[in-house]
């Protein structure tokens, strides 16, 4: 699934990285835990979270993450937007919950960190 | 470069050699033909800036061609350390050194120390802030995470002397990780 289909069925707006909307993403964890992040697969997936601090751009970095999705129109500084921009991991912003942003996405055919759906 | 991130440049960054003159030099399973150290230093309860080293970390390491399962293990274990340093540690400092079959991290710091190192090697034991917490850390996962990510973990840590962890990574380890 394109980044772009990502965005358009969680009505978002792109925060950063407008250029890599056609990245393909198939697993999607939600957390957050950072420390949960960092033990877990993450690696090649979309990390939705509500945890909207540098922190969550810097964790997606290190493990590996292909695009970070903020839910309920959590709205990051320009510190978390600049550090996006500088290690090239999208940001994307929904206005849905947790709850209804993984449900959405679990409908569009994405699947859990182990494959699972 | 931001206030507390001093003292690390890309320069001399080691420079991966070609598999020819790899193997004229016998290294068959080392990319580098020569040991290296690189220095960070991290700036205790600066969270605006926590993560800066391991993410430059994590670049070099790309940079010169390291397996990229391994990179991702390494930035996590430096990650972590960082992390912990920022939380409890005072100032620090990320030793890295890179020999030609292996791979070293050093996190270093000024802080009270660990009181019970059994139990903070225990996942979910944690003492960390409340701040820390609202970064997303602070779960007690830090140390547990660093052991499974490294080949070796050795901690040393004298009451005031603060905290020395040390980890090990090899290159040539063939590990699956969950």
């Amino acid at each position: 699934m394109k980044l772009s289909e990502i965005m358009r069925a969680l009505d978002a707006t792109v925060l950063s990285g407008e250029d890599q909307l056609d990245k393909e993403i198939m697993l999607c964890g939600a957390s957050d835990l950072m420390s949960d992040v960092l033990v877990r697969p993450t690696n090649g997936t979309l990390l939705m979270t509500g945890l909207a601090s540098v922190q969550a751009v810097r964790t997606a970095q290190i493990a590996g993450v292909l695009a970070v999705v903020f839910v309920r129109n959590k709205q990051p500084g320009a510190d978390v937007i600049e550090a996006a921009k500088a290690g090239r991991i999208p940001l994307l912003a929904t206005p849905y919950s947790m709850f209804v942003s993984c449900g959405r996405l679990h409908a569009c055919g994405l699947c859990g960190l182990d494959g699972r759906r | 470069m931001p206030a507390g991130s001093a003292g690390w440049t890309d320069d001399d960054r080691p420079v991966a050699c070609p598999a020819a003159q790899r193997e004229a030099f016998n290294h068959a399973n080392s990319p580098f033909m020569a040991s290296l150290r690189k220095s960070f230093f991290i700036k205790a309860r600066d969270f605006a800036h926590a993560g800066e080293a391991s993410i430059h970390i994590q670049n070099l390491l790309k940079s010169m061609h390291l397996d990229s399962a391994l990179v991702r293990r390494i930035a996590i274990c430096s990650y972590e350390g960082e992390m912990n340093a920022v939380i409890h540690g005072g100032d620090a400092n990320i030793h890295v050194d890179i020999e030609t079959d292996h791979l070293t991290l050093e996190i270093a710091d000024d802080g009270p120390g660990i009181e019970d190192i059994a139990r903070a090697m225990q996942p979910g034991y944690s003492t960390a802030p409340e701040e820390a917490r609202e970064m997303g850390f602070g779960a007690g996962m830090g140390l547990p995470n660093m052991k499974n990510n490294s080949d070796d973990i050795r901690i040393e840590c004298e009451p005031g002397q603060g905290t020395r962890v040390h980890l090990k990574f090899l290159y040539d380890a063939k590990r699956e990780f969950t």
